[in-house]
């Protein structure tokens, strides 16, 4: 019983805003089972009145057959007992199968169709929307909900008909015991309800406290080096003691309040025993009802709390289910503001050539902040040829990574036209589109697989020769040789950790596998040596010979072998040519570049 | 075993609140094995032999003993949580300091996740294990021995029959111990599959739509969805047989207790009362059963955490003060390697191999070679991060292995490869190293670092909260903010792992403009990404496969040493050619 208040008041919190609607979208999840459904509640009815049965034919037993010592009376009693208990079993077996069926199913069902949506919404809910965030709240409302269809709703219905059942029973056999033995039911859900509240505030804490801890310790892990360098250990010692004592306090004052419920609820449970031991003893003694009907009352009173404790925990259990399935809901509902185009006219097999034409862009509002957001890309016009090589510089924020976000259609534009071979964007299939096109982001995100199926990720039926192959261009295959197990070593998460310059030599690979039309470098070789570097872009040389590229770098070095150079300041472009031209120009590129480069020219100068 | 006796060994400073858990389970138990035996009394002489009073006084008698098992139920279950949640601060605390104090070498070998599993989820099994386990074990024990020693007080005849349902109980629990818990492990694992192919989708997305492999996920999330729900059902199966089959057991108990008991109440062996008393305890009898089953399977998870959480405390601290050690006298900044070799543990090579230098005070020396050649073992070892295997590494003359490490590390200046920053303010990670710096020292500090501009760019400006709860900020950024942490320690002797991060020209001009503020009036050993650091530098020191092949200044070395061309070549050859191009 205390685990039963406790786990209640460790369900995360929350009430639907709008009960009856999550209610009813829920039950539609269930509708296509109403057959099975019908049938689990026909087998509780069954259930409940085998329950209920029991007692009244051990009470029969005790008076008709012990006390007259008619020994056949008792063999058919006790027969009769044998039927209740078996058929008991049998209804309750079924309706555990049947329900953990349906309820398994339908979990499986809402999984998929959320990941499925899931993957249609764009970017966009992505980037105000954080990983981590996300996937913590799928996966406890899913734990939330399925704790609701898979035991929950066959308990809750099992128990309210073996309520029911009981109450009947008791009913017929009695009224006056019945009402002394009802007499305590109200309290206990009283009881019940109020220490779920209580119980709650207490866990919230613990909850808050443990976050604070666990963050805590993962940061200090991550930052266990620093602090040893600035001998700060003592310090955090002292705060890591402090938010651990504060959690230990507030498990011990949770623990007061569910270490209270489950002896309370006890006490309730023994006083209806005694009070039906009393009264039915003085009912007996005055030859009001017989001893056999006490028997019966007794059990039946230690029957009885156990639904009832089911049916308030249930309460907790359903509230919480509903407001999981609403947020679930909302999530399913996201809507894709990017829709698939149904006329499409893009073609498989694009040129190369890319057009902006009058291109605005501005993110959405972001969460907490009012208004549309500032500009990040204005009046952006630019044509590629197929085949040449665009470099994008200017500083950090100026909307470079925007830029070439838009030519896969990551981000819709906002005003403009992003057109491929003529063609706007939309009118291509999202996928048609992309897979004509590779991007290589800064970041490179393994998987937790092998180093195979990770560099596969570009071209999925891809041969093994053709990834090694790939590997070999990306200047990424000695280093995999030197993986404990080569290409089937398991990166990623769960396996072996990469450096920064390893994981983008991956990200390359994967690029270099799937022979993009257009391929978008973006910072890929910042965290690679400069010789490194030197050789991958030779690599890339012969694999781009006819293909559009664009390439945001750091390194002016890298942007010197460009066809042309796009200057992006404040969202708008402000030069565009090729290095020679740009610099000839002594506009903001020609600056950009005298500044790398002048601090380390005049010692030269002196020492020349 | 030993384990066991280690973990006592922490419970001890809390064995009042065991006794009180304890004392408090035993009285308990006593009062809820009696109640059967007052309830018979009532039905026999009061209710049966028609004694008004016997029933009264009975009930009343009932009402005490509940008040009796709910007062003592309550103080067992705080105290034992008590316990154990002051059991489970206790060991965290140990776990975090050690942590805390083990050296890099260890850090290196051991990843972020093993350490924080051992934090939470170890030390939580560890902790309900104490909590709950080892208290129901004792009371699964004496609620089987007080049950059997008062049914056979009653009648042993109808004990035997009583006695039935443990064969079968004891086989179920064989069955489901085997058949049905290990498939709860199966579902975790496949909902762990499933879990880690959602957070990498999410965590990924951008790969994902970039290279539109929409479907290919579903497809790989369906497959998994599938796993689970056949494993799903298969333990729905399962238990839908088991718990009905408990529930059987022991009604066909009370069952054959009721009905050969009847024969015996006939033949006035046994009363009413006692028949009713016998269909208690054998609920009494059979619950203890399956609760032992539960705890046999929490002990072998609680000893598994126990293992690895004493594995970690007892891991050896490899580097600490010496018995001996003196604090640090104020550092001049003159450091001197002898014949200093480091080899990392579990690695055959040597990283560094018999290097010896002597820098004076106020030099600025730039440390090349390629990667791997041991840069960073050589910086890492003047805060003595580890202790060499050869040689001598000494500050002012002081070997670093005779004084005592925080006073070593306070006096130097570290600005690592990978800037960690911390969730609090900027004003909070500038001070980290010097948590009682003043306003004015911080603003300096940030003015110099090139800093202070990007902060009062901010709302809240010093006060803005940074780190994985607040805002992000670039690598430009951060790095600046970990040069100023470093200036405000205003250190003799300065360490700069200075790597290249993805920034752009002009930020780059900016923290070259910090480091440069940084490095004056100070010995500073950098890690040269910078050809202008290379040329600047007093001296420099050429590192190859661990030793060190050449030292000297730019010029010098450009004269007298080809190796060192090559790699300048390589290095910093487009920023040359550049150079040339330009002027």
């Amino acid at each position: 019983m205390m685990h039963g208040i406790r786990g209640m008041a460790e369900l995360p919190e929350g009430k639907a805003a709008n009960s009856s609607q999550s209610a009813r979208r829920l039950a539609a999840y269930l509708a296509p089972y109403w057959r099975t459904l019908l049938g689990i509640v026909g087998l509780s009815i069954v259930g409940a009145i085998v329950t209920a049965l029991g007692p009244v034919l051990i009470g029969k037993a005790v008076d008709e057959a012990m006390a007259t010592s008619n020994k056949t009376l008792l063999l058919y009693y006790m027969l009769g007992l044998l039927g209740c208990y078996m058929l008991g079993a049998l209804a309750s077996r079924y309706q555990f199968l049947y329900m953990g069926q349906v309820g398994q199913r339908t979990i499986a069902r809402m999984r998929s169709e959320l990941f499925a949506h899931l993957q249609q919404v764009s970017l966009r809910f992505f980037d105000q929307n954080p990983a981590g965030d996300l996937m913590s709240r799928i996966v406890n409302d899913i734990d939330v909900i399925s704790q609701l269809l898979g035991q929950g709703l066959v308990i809750v219905v099992g128990n309210l008909f073996t309520l029911v059942g009981i109450v009947v029973a008791m009913l017929l056999l009695d009224i006056r015991l019945s009402i002394a033995s009802l007499i305590l039911i109200p309290l206990l859900f009283l009881m019940t309800q109020l220490f779920a509240a209580s119980a709650r505030r207490a866990f919230r804490k613990t909850r808050e406290s443990i976050g604070d801890v666990s963050s805590d310790i993962q940061e200090e892990i991550a930052g266990v080096k620093v602090a040893q360098a600035f001998t700060r250990t003592d310090v955090n010692r002292e705060r890591f003691a402090q938010r651990n004592a504060a959690n230990r306090d507030a498990n011990v004052s949770a623990t007061a309040i569910t270490a209270a419920f489950g002896p309370l609820v006890d006490v309730l449970a023994a006083i209806g025993l005694a009070i039906v031991a009393g009264y039915g003893g003085y009912l007996v003694i005055t030859n009001q009802v017989t001893p056999g009907t006490v028997v019966a009352f007794l059990s039946y009173v230690q029957f009885f709390f156990r639904p009832i404790q089911a049916l308030s925990q249930f309460y907790t259990t359903a509230q919480s289910a509903l407001a999981a399935s609403e947020r679930t809901f909302a999530l399913i509902d996201t809507p894709v503001d990017m829709p698939p185009t149904a006329n499409q006219q893009g073609s498989a097999h694009v040129g190369g050539a890319v057009t902006f034409d009058h291109v605005w862009f501005r993110y959405g509002a972001r969460v907490g902040q009012g208004g549309e957001g500032d500009w990040v890309l204005q009046d952006i016009n630019l044509s590629v040829e197929p085949g040449e090589m665009i470099a994008v510089v200017g500083p950090t924020g100026s909307g470079k990574t925007t830029l070439v976000s838009l030519i896969p259609r990551l981000y819709e534009v906002t005003q403009g036209t992003v057109a491929i071979d003529g063609v706007p964007v939309q009118a291509y299939e999202h996928t048609q589109l992309r897979h004509q096109m590779s991007m290589v982001l800064q970041e490179t995100f393994l998987f937790s697989e092998s180093v195979f199926s990770n560099i596969r990720y570009g071209k999925l039926d891809a041969t093994d020769e053709d990834i090694i192959a790939a590997a070999k261009d990306a200047n990424a295959h000695d280093f995999i040789m030197g993986l404990p197990h080569g290409y089937d070593t398991v990166l990623g998460g769960k396996g072996v950790s990469l450096s920064q310059g390893q994981r983008q030599l991956v990200g390359i690979a994967r690029a270099i596998l799937a022979k993009p039309q257009i391929l978008i470098l973006d910072e890929a070789t910042s965290s690679v040596d400069t010789r490194t570097e030197l050789l991958i872009q030779t690599a890339l040389e012969k694999l781009l010979r006819g293909r559009t590229s664009f390439v945001i770098a750091h390194r002016l070095s890298t942007v010197r072998n460009a066809t042309r150079i796009v200057v992006l300041d404040h969202g708008k472009v402000v030069e565009i040519g090729s290095h020679d031209a740009l610099m000839a120009a002594q506009g903001m590129y020609a600056d950009l570049y005298q500044r790398q480069f002048v601090p380390m020219t005049q010692p030269a100068t002196a020492a020349d | 075993m030993l384990l066991i006796r280690r973990m006592f060994r922490i419970l001890k400073p809390y064995w009042l609140m065991f006794l009180g858990a304890f004392l408090s389970l035993a009285f308990s138990s006593v009062a809820n094995l009696y109640s059967p035996m007052l309830l018979k009394r009532v039905l026999d002489e009061g209710v049966i032999g028609r004694n008004l009073s016997t029933v009264y006084w009975g009930a009343g008698i009932l009402i005490g003993l509940a008040l009796v098992r709910g007062v003592f139920g309550f103080t067992q279950s705080f105290w034992s949580e008590k316990m154990s949640q002051s059991f489970a601060f206790d060991l965290r605390n140990k776990l975090f300091e050690k942590i805390q104090t083990l050296s890099f070498a260890y850090h290196d070998q051991t990843q972020a996740g093993q350490l924080m599993t051992r934090l939470t989820s170890d030390v939580e099994q560890v902790r309900s294990f104490v909590a709950s386990a080892l208290l129901q074990f004792i009371s699964a024990i004496i609620m089987m021995v007080g049950s059997l020693f008062f049914i056979f007080s009653m009648n042993w005849k109808l004990s035997l029959v009583a006695l039935l349902i443990i064969p079968p109980s004891l086989f179920f629990l064989a069955y489901f111990m085997r058949v049905v818990r290990p498939m709860f492990s199966a579902i975790q694992e496949r909902l762990g599959a499933l879990n880690s192919v959602l957070q990498e989708n999410l965590a990924g997305v951008r790969l994902v739509k970039a290279f539109g492999r929409e479907h290919y996920e579903t497809e790989r999330f369906g497959v998994r969805n599938e796993s689970l729900l056949d494993m799903n059902l298969k333990s729905v199966v399962a238990m839908s047989s088991s718990f009905p089959l408990i529930f059987m057991i022991n009604n066909l108990g009370t069952l054959a207790i009721i009905w050969v008991g009847g024969y015996m109440v006939m033949s006035k062996e046994v009363t009413i009362g006692e028949l009713i008393a016998f269909t208690t305890y054998l609920s009494l009898l059979s619950q203890p059963l399956f609760m032992l089953g539960m705890i046999a399977a929490q002990i072998t998870r609680a000893s598994v955490s126990n293992e690895r959480i004493f594995e970690l405390l007892d891991t050896k601290q490899e580097i600490d003060d010496a018995p001996d050690a003196v604090e640090m006298p104020a550092v001049q900044g003159a450091v001197s390697f002898t014949h200093v070799s480091l080899r990392y543990a579990g690695s055959a090579t040597k990283v560094l191999d018999d290097v010896s230098f002597d820098i004076p005070s106020g030099t600025t020396v730039a440390i090349l070679g390629t990667t791997g050649s041991g840069k960073s073992s050589l910086i890492n070892l003047i805060p003595r991060f580890y202790d060499v295997n050869d040689g001598t590494v000494a500050i002012d003359g002081h070997d670093v292995r005779t004084v005592k490490i925080d006073s070593l590390r306070r006096q130097i200046g570290i600005v690592l490869q990978e800037t960690t920053l911390f969730s609090g303010t900027i004003r909070d990670n500038i001070c980290y190293g010097r948590p009682d710096a003043t306003d004015e020292e911080v603003h300096a500090a940030a003015v110099k670092a090139q800093a202070d501009a990007f902060i009062s760019e901010f709302d809240q400006g010093y006060a803005t909260i940074v780190g994985e709860r607040g805002v992000g900020l670039s690598g430009g950024q951060r790095q600046r903010l970990a040069i100023a942490r470093a200036l405000l320690l205003d250190p003799k002797i300065l360490i700069l792992d200075d790597s290249t991060s993805a920034v752009d020209a002009e930020t780059e001009y900016k923290i070259q403009q910090a480091l440069d503020a940084l490095m004056q009036n100070r010995t500073s050993f950098v890690i040269a990404q910078r050809i202008s650091t290379v040329r600047n530098a007093d001296v420099i020191l050429l590192l190859d496969a661990g030793k060190i092949i050449g030292r000297g200044t730019h010029e010098e070395l450009l004269r007298d040493n080809a190796v060192y061309g090559d790699i300048i070549d390589s290095q910093f050859g487009h920023q040359l050619a550049q150079e040339g191009a330009h002027l």
